[in-house]
Parts: structure tokens; C-alpha cells; sequence
């Protein structure tokens, strides 16, 4: 998960999609919705392009329709206001995915048939995709909230100390990614908690940090801004940034890097599933296939919306595409990287009400 | 006959206007005020008719969300304030200085900027703003600066943002207005021994007055209520309001709260109406 506040681009029409998720069913509503012929897909960004979608409709004689979204409360006001069948793939943060079963929106798939075996273990997360011993999502896709910076004003040992973060010798030259959950929990690693031990007792530490942070920054902004402060020079280092928001731009920028501090950082994944009243369920579950093969995994990762390491380790990827992706360090990452903890619905408003304060501090 | 035809004609003349406006404004209206008054209960949202939302608005989140709206409340008055000042000159000159013949053409450039996106506008000046945009190396080029200076993610960005986009607006309701006023006037008073400024200021100015609440209030309207110009050129260096709608809707897609603080929002834009409308006349326009 690169956050619900951050993965998109922003417009004024996804902001207004946004505002006026009671009101969206009409315009969500896949075109041609119901045709035989027709997948539809409730993705993020990086499932929009043709690069990966058209090699699978051109090989099943299809048409793609895909509705991107960009927050999870947009994506489960879409769903609420469609009819069954209406969708028939989608793809949600690995934390969101559980949610989704719960409310009764996703449907089995084929355990077998899913390529477990070339799989990052850790990314597997059984809790996650698992309910009663059906299959429900599958790890597609992985990256990190950690470090990116500009590594011709910052070294990259530098980087990779955690305390780079709030370092006064860079006031005003830090970039906050702005969605709390990866942002306070990159915070809480720094000061030697680990995110799926954080209490409400934590809190009042994480935040009188996070002011600090606020303080020294140029800006705390989502995905494209901070990316914009990277590249236009307006920060060196952006606190929540990774692969997702450099790699893509590295071969023509090679002074933007990432890196993973030696404290550790937030390790985001998302998953791909199909729909419970899917009309189409073997096709999608093609689909699905497709995208953890290696072929799809090699184009997924290396999406024009982000780029990002792909869940499957025998993902087709090119030396170039591998350097960008530190893809030799992904064991050391890993290893030192935590998944995305979600606490629970009190622990999760107790955090946004932090954040909140930050943002108003 | 006509005459006992007439009264039913004009009032089914007004259906599509006021159809329009019960299904895409009341309606949408009435469901955010019930919102509103809902809570969020295990994830669902349930219509329980609480106040907690209004509550939430001023004790929640130490204080921020009233530091919110005073925040957007001052950046918009700042705005509707310089756009005025920047476009009534503009509008000026569009109606009186440029030949006649050339005043289309003008308007049209005066509107040009219209015509290209709304986040691309702000992404642009981010770019012209930035240590590396053109300003700065210009200000360093010329010896001016031996730094760099960061003039973007800030409330300066945010007002120049929506003053570029909003000079446009009020160009041309202002413009709209100075053309209706009759050239007449001014030659009257010249006759009585006006001159230019005084012509000006005791008749065009206040004759131009309600082009220029219109567009204030548009203006006033249109920037307390944008999301995407604060979040990508103030880089949540403070928080404005709708950026605290938007945070709610977010992860935890909390709608009532949302909507209480939007209907707050209302309440503001209400306000301002009504301060237009009754000090300067707007239905003269």
C-alpha cells in the first residue's frame, strides 16, 4: 500500500469523486458492465495501462474496463452503490483485503493454481488472504515507505540512518508523505517500536516527533507532490517515499534513489482477488493468474503510474529494471521491513487524530 | 387567449430550471445534512440524528479543525481581496482602453489560461516557484539572490494560485458590467466639471460595484471551498478546511463527519452570501 491519500494523481474530478462518493454510483458503473465479453476491473493505477492489460485481451479476445480509485472509502462507496456483478477483479491494499471478505465482496480462488512457490514468503501473510481455509487475494505487488532522496545532496549512509528524518542539517529540505499509517509507523520504527506494538501510549512520543519533522519540512504533501519537491529540487529527501516514487523516474533522473534506513522501514503490499457475484468468475481468475505469472509480475512492476517490486521472485525483469528496484537487496529489505500494521478501528482514529494535529500544528 | 395562457407558461418555463436544481443541489444538500447527523458504528454508517459530527468540529483533533476554517476563511478573504484588485484594472482597460474591435480578441486572451487544466495550472506554478523554477533563477541570474529561496508549498503559493485562476473570473464579470454602464454618465459628468478620477470614482466605480460582488462572491465561493489548489501548492503547511473534509473520507471514509464539516462550510458561504447580497445590491446585476 502506497496510501489511500497519496497513490493518485491528483485532479478535481477524483477529488470530487471523492467528496461525492454518496452520489457515485452512475458514473462508476463500468461501461458495457454486463457484457459477456467484458472484464471489469476496480483497481489502482498501476492496473490501467494498456502495456499490461492488452497482452490478456488480446490473447482472450476481450475488452478491458477498469475503474481506478484511489482511497479505500472511494472504492468501498463504489461497491456499495453497484450491482452484483457489476465488477469482477479487484485489487486493494493486503490490509483492506480481510475487510472486503467480511463484507461479503470477494470470492474464492483456486489455491492451487496460484504460484505460492515463487512467492516472497513474508509477503504470503496466510491472516491476510485467508479466511477459514479459502483463498481470497493474492500478493501481487510490494514496495516500501522508507527514504527516497536526491543522492547528490544526501549520501546514501546517510539515508540510511532513520534519524535523517527529523536531521536539522536538512531543515527545509524534507518532503513528508502525508498518509499517516506508513508516515507514523516509519516514526515509531526511529524510535524503536515496532509498528504492530504501537499503543494509544505510543502516540503522544510519535507526535511530539512528528512536529518536530512538520517543523523542518519544506512541505507535507501526497505521491505526485512529493515526488514534484524531489525532482524540482524543492526538497532532498522525501520521509515515506521509495521504489514507488523514484524508480520510475530513475533512468532519466539518476540522482533520485532510495533506500531502506538500517532501523527498517513500512513494507506496503497489495493483492488482487475477484468478485464474489463476478459473472465472469473463470476469466478473472485467468486474469488473476496472469498477473502473478512472471510476465504479468514484470509489467505490473514496472507500471508508468509506480513502480514497485512485484510479489512473484521470478518476475520477467531486465538488469536495468532490477538495479532501480535494488532487486539483489530484497532479501536484506525484507527482512528488515515491516508490513503495514492496521490496528484496530479505536487504535486507527486514535492515529488520525494525530495526524490531524500535526497537520493542524 | 395569451393572457390567461401566460401565468402557466412561465411557470412550466421554470420547471427544468427548478428540476435541476431540486435534484442537483437540494437533494444532495438534504443527504450531506442527514449525513451529517449520522454516526459511524463498526464500520457502517448509521442515521442515529447526533450532534457528535458538530461536536467533533470544535473540541476533536486539539482545536484543528477550527484552526481550519479560520485558516480558509483568511486565505480566501486574502484572495477574493488581491483577485479583485488584480482584475478590476484589467477589466478596465479591457472596456474602455482596447478599440472596440479589438475587444473580443482580448477577453479571449484575458480567458486563455482557462482553457488548461486546473491541477495542471498548480503543478505549473509549483514548477515556476520551485529553488530550481524560472523566478529563482532569474533572481539569481541577475545577482539578486545568492541562494535559492522556496516560494512554493506555502500560503503565498496558494493565494497566487488562486489569484491566476480567479483574476480571470472576476476580468469578466467586471467587464461584463463596466460595458453596461452608459458612456453617457461619464460625459455628464465631465460637463459638470469631473474630471477623470472623479468621473471614476463617484460614477463608474460604484456602477461597477455589483459586476464586482459577483465575481467576489464567486470568487469567495470557488476558493473556500477547493481541496486541490491548498494541497498541491500549500504543501499542508496549514490546514484548510477542505483538506480536513478530505482527510476524514479518506481511510476511514468517516462521510458524517465529512459531512458535518462541509455543511460548516455552508453555513460560511451563507454567510458571505448574504453579506454580498444585502450590501451590494447583487440582484441589480
Amino acid at each position: 500500500m502506497i496510501g489511500s491519500m497519496g497513490r493518485h494523481m491528483i485532479s478535481r474530478r477524483r477529488a470530487l469523486q471523492a467528496g461525492a462518493g454518496a452520489l457515485a454510483s452512475l458514473s462508476f458503473m463500468p461501461k458495457g458492465a454486463r457484457a459477456a465479453d467484458e472484464l471489469n476491473l476496480l483497481v489502482w493505477c498501476d492496473h490501467t495501462g494498456a502495456a499490461l492489460l492488452d497482452p490478456f485481451a488480446e490473447k482472450h479476445g476481450i475488452k478491458i474496463n477498469t475503474k481506478e480509485y484511489d482511497l479505500p472509502g472511494v472504492a468501498y462507496s463504489i461497491l456499495e452503490q453497484s450491482q452484483p456483478g457489476d465488477w469482477d477483479v479487484f485489487v486493494a491494499d493486503t490490509g483492506d483485503i480481510m475487510s472486503a471478505v467480511a463484507k461479503g465482496y470477494l470470492g474464492e480462488l483456486p489455491d492451487a493454481e496460484m504460484p505460492w512457490a515463487d512467492i516472497f514468503p513474508e509477503l504470503k501473510q496466510p491472516d491476510s488472504h485467508y479466511k477459514d481455509g479459502k483463498l481470497y487475494a493474492v500478493p501481487e505487488k510490494f514496495g516500501y515507505n522508507t527514504i527516497a532522496f536526491n543522492n547528490t545532496k544526501v549520501s546514501q549512509e546517510e539515508a540510511r540512518q532513520a534519524k535523517v528524518m527529523w536531521d536539522p542539517k536538512y531543515a527545509g529540505r524534507i518532503a513528508i508523505y502525508d498518509y499517516y499509517i506508513p508516515t507514523m509507523e516509519m516514526v515509531a520504527i526511529a524510535l524503536g517500536i515496532k509498528p504492530q506494538e504501537i499503543t494509544k501510549m505510543h502516540l503522544p512520543a510519535i507526535k511530539e516527533k512528528l512536529v518536530e519533522m512538520k517543523k523542518l519540512s519544506s512541505l507535507v504533501g501526497d505521491v505526485p507532490t512529493t515526488q514534484n519537491a524531489l525532482v524540482t529540487g524543492s526538497a532532498d529527501i522525501i520521509v515515506g517515499g521509495g521504489e514507488f516514487a523514484v524508480a520510475g523516474l530513475m533512468a532519466d533522473k539518476p540522482e533520485l534513489d532510495w533506500v531502506l534506513p538500517n532501523e527498517g522501514g513500512v513494507r506496503w503490499s497489495q493483492s488482487i482477488g475477484i468478485f464474489k457475484d463476478s459473472t465472469k468468475r473463470d476469466l478473472a481468475i485467468e486474469f488473476v493468474k496472469y498477473i502473478v505469472s512472471p510476465e504479468g509480475q514484470g509489467r505490473l512492476a514496472t507500471a508508468d503510474c509506480y513502480w514497485a517490486m512485484p510479489s512473484n521472485s521470478k518476475a520477467n525483469l531486465d538488469d536495468a529494471q532490477k538495479k532501480r528496484l535494488r532487486w539483489d537487496q530484497q532479501p536484506e529489505f525484507i527482512a528488515k521491513s515491516y508490513p503495514y500494521f492496521f490496528g484496530d478501528a479505536e487504535l486507527d482514529a486514535a492515529m488520525q487524530e494525530v495526524w490531524t494535529e500535526v497537520l493542524g500544528a | 387567449m395569451p393572457k390567461t395562457k401566460l401565468p402557466g407558461l412561465k411557470s412550466w418555463g421554470h420547471a427544468p430550471a427548478l428540476a435541476w436544481t431540486l435534484l442537483f443541489f437540494v437533494l444532495p444538500l438534504i443527504a450531506m445534512l442527514v449525513m451529517s447527523f449520522s454516526a459511524r458504528i463498526d464500520g457502517k454508517i448509521e442515521l442515529t440524528w447526533t450532534l457528535d459530527n458538530y461536536r467533533a468540529f470544535l473540541t476533536r483533533a486539539d482545536g484543528t479543525f477550527v484552526g481550519a476554517l479560520w485558516n480558509s476563511i483568511e486565505v480566501t478573504v486574502i484572495t477574493t481581496i488581491v483577485s479583485v484588485l488584480v482584475a478590476y484594472p484589467l477589466a478596465y482597460i479591457l472596456a474602455y482602453k482596447i478599440p472596440k474591435q479589438w475587444q473580443r480578441f482580448a477577453l479571449v486572451l484575458t480567458v486563455l489560461p482557462f482553457w488548461t487544466s486546473y491541477v495542471v495550472r498548480s503543478y505549473s506554478w509549483l514548477l515556476v516557484l520551485s529553488e530550481n523554477g524560472i523566478i529563482n533563477q532569474f533572481l539569481l541570474w541577475s545577482g539578486i539572490l545568492d541562494t535559492p529561496v522556496g516560494m512554493g508549498n506555502s500560503r503565498f503559493a496558494t493565494v497566487l494560485g488562486f489569484v491566476h485562476f480567479f483574476a480571470m473570473l472576476l476580468t469578466l464579470t467586471i467587464y461584463a458590467n463596466l460595458v453596461q454602464i452608459k458612456e453617457s454618465y461619464r460625459k455628464a459628468a465631465a460637463d459638470l466639471g469631473a474630471n477623470g478620477f472623479q468621473a471614476f470614482w463617484h460614477i463608474t466605480l460604484p456602477l461597477s460595484l455589483p459586476g464586482v460582488a459577483v465575481g467576489a462572491f464567486l470568487t469567495f465561493v470557488l476558493a473556500i471551498g477547493d481541496y486541490i489548489t491548498p494541497q498541491i501548492l500549500g504543501g499542508s503547511k496549514e490546514m484548510l478546511l477542505p483538506q480536513a473534509v478530505m482527510l476524514q473520507i479518506g481511510r476511514q471514509a468517516d462521510f458524517p463527519l465529512a459531512s458535518a464539516l462541509s455543511m460548516i462550510l455552508m453555513l460560511v458561504i451563507t454567510a458571505a452570501f448574504l453579506v454580498f447580497a444585502k450590501r451590494l445590491k447583487m440582484e441589480r446585476v
